[in-house]
C-alpha cells in the first residue's frame, strides 16, 4: 500500500506539525508545491493558516487552484484543514469578493458569540452525520484556532459541529473530500487517530 | 462546550528543562520530550517553553527542544523568552512551534507584532506582559525580565498591541507571582474585559480555588502555571477535577 500523503505547501502557514503529525502515524508525507506531484498523489492533506485571501491568493500564485480541483474531482481521498477547510466553499465574509475553490456551496462567516475571537482552545465535537474519519472520536475534545467558519448551503454535509455560542461547524465532508475546522496535527492522541482513519480510508 | 485552558511553563536553558525535576517516574526529568509525554498524557491543553538561555550564542538550542518535542507530541506549543525579530518568530515557527511570545522586543518596536501578524497569522503572535501594580486598579508595563520599568499602561500597551496583531496575551502580575497567594483578580479581570483575544492569566498559583478565581471572577480564558506543576503540588489533572466540580468546563 502506498504510504505517501502529500501535503499541499503554498506558503501558507506552519506545514512542519502536520508533516510530523503525518510522519507520526506511520505515513510518509510529501510536503511539496509542485503541480505534477500533487497531480500524483494518491492522497491529499490541504492545510491552511492566516486569512482566507490571503491563502486563495497564494494558491493562485503558486498555479494549484486547477490541479487541486481536478484531484478533489477526480475522487482522490482529500482531507482540509483549518483553511483548507474554508478554502473548499465559495467565499468568505473575511475576505469579500475573492472567489473559493467552490467545491461545496456556501459561504463562509465570522462566527457570531459571546464568547472571545479568535475560537481558540479544545472543544468537544458532536457528530452529525457518518463520517469516515470521525467515528471514533465522537464526543472527544479537538483544537480550534479559528474566527471564521462555514455556512454550507447543504447541512447533510456536515459531519460534526461543537458549541462556542453558536453552533460552530467543525468538519464537513462528501464523497472523497472530507475538511476539518479544528487542527488534527495539534489535537493529540484524538487528532493522530484522525489522521490514522485518513491514512486508512479508501473512499 | 469551549473549555478553559491549563498550560504549564517549562523553562529551557542550553537545552535542558531546567525546575521540572519533580516528576520522579521520569528516568532524566531534564528532558524536554519526557516532560512533555508527561503532560501531555495528564491532558494539558498546551505547551509553553521559556527560554531562559543567558547567552544568544546558545539561544539555537531552544529550537532543538521544540524541534524534539514538536515530532512526539501532537498539542499547541509556544516559545518564548529571546524572541526579539520576525527571523526568530520564523525560525521557532519552523521548528515547530505554533506560536511565539515576545515581551520585550514588542515594546522596544511595537511594530514586530504587525509584521508577524501579516507574515504568520495573529494566533502566532502572543503578547507576554508583565504587570506591576502603581496604584488604584492601574497596572506598568515591565520589561527585561521585570527589571525595567516602561512608564506603560498595562491596559492602553495591550489594547494597542492587539490592533497591531497579538492574537493572545500572557498576563504576568509581578506582585503576585511567586507569593502562591493566588492570581491577581483585578488586573487580570482588566485585561481581560479590555480585549477581544484570549488571555492567560500567570503569576500566584498555590491553591486549587485560585485557578477557579482567576477564570471566573478574573474572566481568564487560561492559565499557566510553572512551580506548582514541577514540584507536584498539584497534577494537571487534579485541577482540573477541582475546576469540573465547580462547574468549570476542562477537557479531561
Amino acid at each position: 500500500m502506498n504510504k505517501q500523503i502529500v501535503i499541499i505547501d503554498y506558503g501558507s502557514g506552519n506545514l512542519h506539525s502536520v508533516s510530523k503529525a503525518v510522519t507520526a502515524i506511520g505515513a510518509d508525507p510529501l510536503v511539496t508545491s509542485d503541480p505534477q506531484k500533487i497531480a500524483a498523489a494518491s492522497k491529499i492533506i490541504l492545510p491552511g493558516v492566516g486569512a482566507f485571501g490571503d491563502c486563495m491568493h497564494n494558491l493562485q500564485s503558486y498555479h494549484l487552484e486547477e490541479v487541486i480541483v481536478q484531484a478533489l474531482q477526480a475522487g482522490k481521498p482529500f482531507l482540509g484543514i483549518c483553511l483548507g477547510l474554508q478554502l473548499l466553499f465559495e467565499g468568505s465574509e473575511e475576505t469579500p469578493g475573492v472567489a473559493g475553490l467552490g467545491f461545496f456551496k456556501g459561504n463562509i462567516t465570522k462566527i457570531v458569540t459571546p464568547y472571545k475571537i479568535p475560537h481558540m482552545g479544545w472543544n468537544k465535537l458532536e457528530l452529525r452525520a457518518a463520517s469516515p474519519l470521525l467515528s471514533q472520536v465522537s464526543g472527544e475534545y479537538v483544537y480550534f484556532v479559528h474566527s471564521y467558519h462555514a455556512q454550507p448551503l447543504d447541512k447533510g454535509i456536515v459531519t460534526a459541529v461543537c458549541d462556542y455560542g453558536q453552533e460552530v461547524v467543525a468538519s464537513v465532508g462528501r464523497d472523497n473530500v472530507q475538511a476539518v475546522q479544528f487542527h488534527p496535527e495539534k489535537s493529540s492522541s484524538v487528532g493522530l487517530k484522525i489522521l490514522q482513519a485518513f491514512k486508512e480510508w479508501q473512499p | 462546550m469551549h473549555t478553559k485552558r491549563i498550560i504549564p511553563c517549562l523553562d529551557v536553558k542550553n537545552g535542558r528543562v531546567v525546575k521540572g525535576t519533580n516528576f520522579v517516574e521520569l528516568k532524566d526529568a531534564g528532558d524536554p520530550v519526557a516532560l512533555a509525554h508527561q503532560y501531555d498524557v495528564e491532558k494539558a491543553d498546551e505547551l509553553v517553553f521559556l527560554d531562559i538561555t543567558a547567552s544568544v550564542e546558545q539561544r539555537k538550542s531552544v529550537l532543538d527542544v521544540i524541534n524534539r518535542t514538536a515530532g512526539e507530541v501532537f498539542m499547541p506549543l509556544t516559545v518564548g523568552g529571546g524572541i526579539s525579530t520576525v527571523a526568530d518568530v520564523r525560525n521557532a515557527l519552523n521548528a515547530g512551534a505554533d506560536k511565539t511570545s515576545l515581551n520585550t522586543a514588542a515594546v522596544k518596536d511595537p511594530s514586530i507584532l504587525a509584521e508577524g501578524a501579516k507574515l504568520f497569522g495573529s494566533q502566532c503572535m502572543v503578547l507576554a506582559v508583565d504587570a506591576k501594580r502603581c496604584g488604584e486598579n492601574k497596572w506598568e508595563v515591565y520589561i527585561n525580565g521585570g527589571r525595567t520599568p516602561t512608564g506603560k499602561d498595562v491596559v492602553e500597551w495591550i489594547q494597542q498591541a492587539v490592533r497591531l496583531g497579538a492574537g493572545e496575551i500572557l498576563l504576568t502580575s509581578m506582585d503576585a507571582d511567586g507569593t502562591k497567594n493566588g492570581y491577581d483578580i483585578p488586573l487580570t479581570r482588566a485585561v481581560a474585559e479590555a480585549v477581544s483575544v484570549p488571555v492567560i492569566a500567570s503569576g500566584g498559583a498555590g491553591a486549587l480555588e485560585h485557578f477557579y478565581d482567576v477564570l471566573t471572577l478574573g474572566k481568564a480564558d487560561a492559565v499557566l502555571a510553572a512551580s506548582v506543576f514541577h514540584y507536584k503540588e498539584f497534577t494537571i489533572r487534579q485541577v482540573k477535577e477541582y475546576l469540573r466540580s465547580k462547574g468549570v468546563e476542562v477537557r479531561i
